[in-house]
Parts: structure tokens; C-alpha cells; sequence
């Protein structure tokens, strides 16, 4: 692995190939904001939050720091007042969602965001990704997973799935930004028979298709 | 209501049950059944290895499949501009009103699924409906219920 060097709000920084810029300015103590990104699971680059301004070849641009990897020669940017007012209003957009949700508030108030800026979309879902993807690249379990598309997408347990491996789990739940994510669980729960269940039973029987 | 494995093996298997024709393999079911049944998605994910949360997930992002039975014509109406302002939502209404369906919605003897598209890209036969990709142009709203006359 080759060794890379670049400057990070003007400090110089080694890194490796196939670092991201996230992972880079870690190692000097700069930190990036991120929502969506967790260590165990493959970067994702939903939230942007992380986004910041990178030069290279002389072309400045706009990047998701927990996405790009970092080149030889780059000059990046976390702090400026462009990133400043960009942060704002993602962090204004997803607060239309989850008003409520911790990390929100706190971004909210380092940026001067506000909450009311949109109409309220109650699905407190920010869509960040991070149960989805833990519960498929972490556990391979695939008891979550997004429906639908666009401004209707949302995160929803498969009953069938969730039944058998969510019990003795919840390991996603400490994930959640905003605990859309139990909402969701609880609501699955509902459409759950009460014990995990019976190993050969059919997974129709529930709609009398086969007679168990 | 047990449907024919077999039928839904023999799709998997002109595919080779390969993962990267999911798609294909949904499309062939949802033509020959008109929709997803359960049990189909079930097979599919245990033949070809693939967590039903990704099934759910592309199943629900295209509209070109339907969790639901579908009826044996589906009938769609252009809401585009061109064919809004000559009168689409007066064929809407009418042809609403003859089966007693809402856009979006199929009957109770599944003849007749309804669903409105935003342009067909042939806003000069405006308004336009399309019935089992048939493209009926010109409609006046009062012609929009015979023409599902010639539909069993």
C-alpha cells in the first residue's frame, strides 16, 4: 500500500491508498460530521452531512467525505462557511422528519439550523440506512429493508424474518438516530405470533394456503 | 390457494436461477400470474439465495409489479398536460364510474385494473387512454365507457 499525503484544513496528513477523507482526518484528530456512516459497515454516503470541499488537479469540488478516497496532493476543506450553510439545511431537511432526535439537535445548534424551516413530515425516519445495513452486512440476517421509493421510501421489517431473529437481537437499535427504527419494530411486532416459531412449520400457514 | 410451484420453478430454471436475473425472473411471474403472489417471492428467494428484504425492496421500487392480483386488462389513462387540458379527468371519472373503480385500484372479478401515467408521449391524440398497451386516442369521455365494453 502506497503512502498518500494530503492536507486536511491545512494540516498535513498521511494516509493510505483507499483511505476515505473521513478516515484520513480521524487519524489527525479532525472531526467530520457523519450520520449515516458506522465503522463496521461499508461506507454509504446517504446523509452528506460529512460533505466537504476537496481540491485536486487544481478542481474544487463537493464530496461526501465518508465516501471519497483521498489522492495524493489533495487539499480538503471541513470547516468552511459554504460547508457551514450546506450542513444547515440538510440538517433542516431531515428535521422535518425527526424534529426530536438527539444528534439532530446537536448538529442543529452547531450549525444554526432550524427545525421548522419544513413542513412537518412525521415519518421520523431520516433514512440514514445504518439498521438496513447493519442487519445485512453485520448480521446477514436481512430482517430490514427499505419499501417503496422516493419521497415514500421507508425502512420495514419482514414479519417472517424478524420473527426468528429480532427477539434475541436489537442490535440495530442502539443505531437508529432518531428510534424510527423501534417504532418500526414495534409496530412488526403486532403482525408477530407471540413465540418464535416452531421449527417445519410452513411460513404460509398464517394465510391458510396449505394448511401448515 | 395453492398455487403451481412448478410453474414458478420452471421461470427460475429458464433463468438458470442465476441472482442477477431477479428481475427477469419477477417480470416473467408478475406476466404470467398478473401479480407476486407470496408463495412465488418465497420460492424465488430460497432458489436463488436472496433475503426477501431485497425482494420487498425491488418489488416495491418498480411499478411494473403488483403485490396484489391485478385484473385480466389493464387500463391506463394519460394525465399529462396536453391531455388534461382536452378532458383526462372527465375519462377518468366516467371510466371510474362504469366499473367502480378508483385509479390505483382493480375490481372485485378482476376484469379491470386502473391506473393513471403522466404522458404516454403522444399528447396530439390527447386525451389518450391505453387498455392492454391498445392506445385509444381522441376519447371523449362519453366514448371512454363503451370502448370497455369490448373488453371480457
Amino acid at each position: 500500500m502506497s503512502e498518500i499525503v494530503l492536507q486536511i484544513d491545512g494540516k498535513e496528513v498521511k494516509a493510505q491508498e483507499g483511505m476515505t477523507i473521513v478516515e484520513a482526518a480521524n487519524t489527525v484528530g479532525i472531526h467530520i460530521p457523519t450520520l449515516c456512516h458506522h465503522e463496521k459497515l461499508e461506507p454509504y454516503g446517504a446523509c452528506r452531512i460529512c460533505t466537504v470541499e476537496a481540491e485536486s488537479n487544481g478542481r474544487k469540488t463537493l464530496v461526501a467525505g465518508c465516501l471519497y478516497p483521498v489522492e495524493n496532493g489533495m487539499v480538503v476543506q471541513t470547516s468552511t462557511e459554504k460547508l457551514y450553510a450546506i450542513r444547515k439545511v440538510l440538517v433542516e431537511q431531515m428535521m422535518a422528519h425527526a424534529p426530536d432526535a438527539p444528534q439532530l439537535i446537536e448538529l442543529a445548534k452547531e450549525y444554526g439550523a432550524d427545525k421548522d424551516r419544513f413542513d412537518k413530515d412525521p415519518s421520523f425516519c431520516i433514512l440514514c440506512g445504518l439498521c438496513v445495513r447493519y442487519c445485512a452486512e453485520v448480521k446477514q440476517k436481512h430482517a430490514i429493508g427499505y419499501m417503496d421509493r422516493g419521497p415514500r421510501r421507508e425502512i420495514s421489517f419482514i414479519p417472517e424474518v424478524a420473527a426468528k431473529e429480532c427477539w434475541d437481537c436489537k442490535e440495530c437499535f442502539p443505531l437508529c438516530p432518531t428510534s424510527a427504527l423501534q417504532a418500526a419494530y414495534v409496530l412488526t411486532e403486532a403482525l408477530l405470533p407471540a413465540q418464535p416459531e416452531e421449527e417445519g412449520g410452513c411460513s404460509c400457514s398464517a394465510s391458510g394456503c396449505c394448511g401448515g | 390457494m395453492c398455487m403451481d410451484i412448478s410453474k414458478i420453478d420452471n421461470i427460475i430454471d429458464k433463468h438458470n436461477a442465476e441472482q442477477s436475473s431477479l428481475i427477469q425472473i419477477l417480470l416473467d411471474i408478475q406476466s404470467e400470474h398478473n401479480w407476486l403472489p407470496k408463495q412465488a417471492l418465497d420460492r424465488v428467494g430460497e432458489r436463488l439465495d436472496v433475503p426477501m428484504s431485497r425482494i420487498q425492496h425491488i418489488t416495491t421500487f418498480y411499478k411494473a409489479f403488483s403485490q396484489v392480483p391485478k385484473g385480466r386488462h389493464q387500463i391506463h389513462v394519460c394525465m399529462g398536460t396536453a391531455c388534461h387540458v382536452r378532458g383526462a379527468q372527465r375519462v377518468l371519472d366516467t371510466i371510474s364510474d362504469a366499473i367502480g373503480i378508483k385509479a390505483g385500484e382493480t375490481d372485485a372479478e378482476l376484469k379491470f385494473s386502473l391506473e393513471t401515467v403522466n404522458c404516454l408521449g403522444c399528447c396530439a391524440l390527447g386525451p389518450v387512454m391505453v387498455i392492454d398497451g391498445e392506445y385509444h386516442g381522441n376519447v371523449a369521455p362519453a366514448q371512454s365507457a363503451e370502448v370497455l365494453k369490448n373488453y371480457e
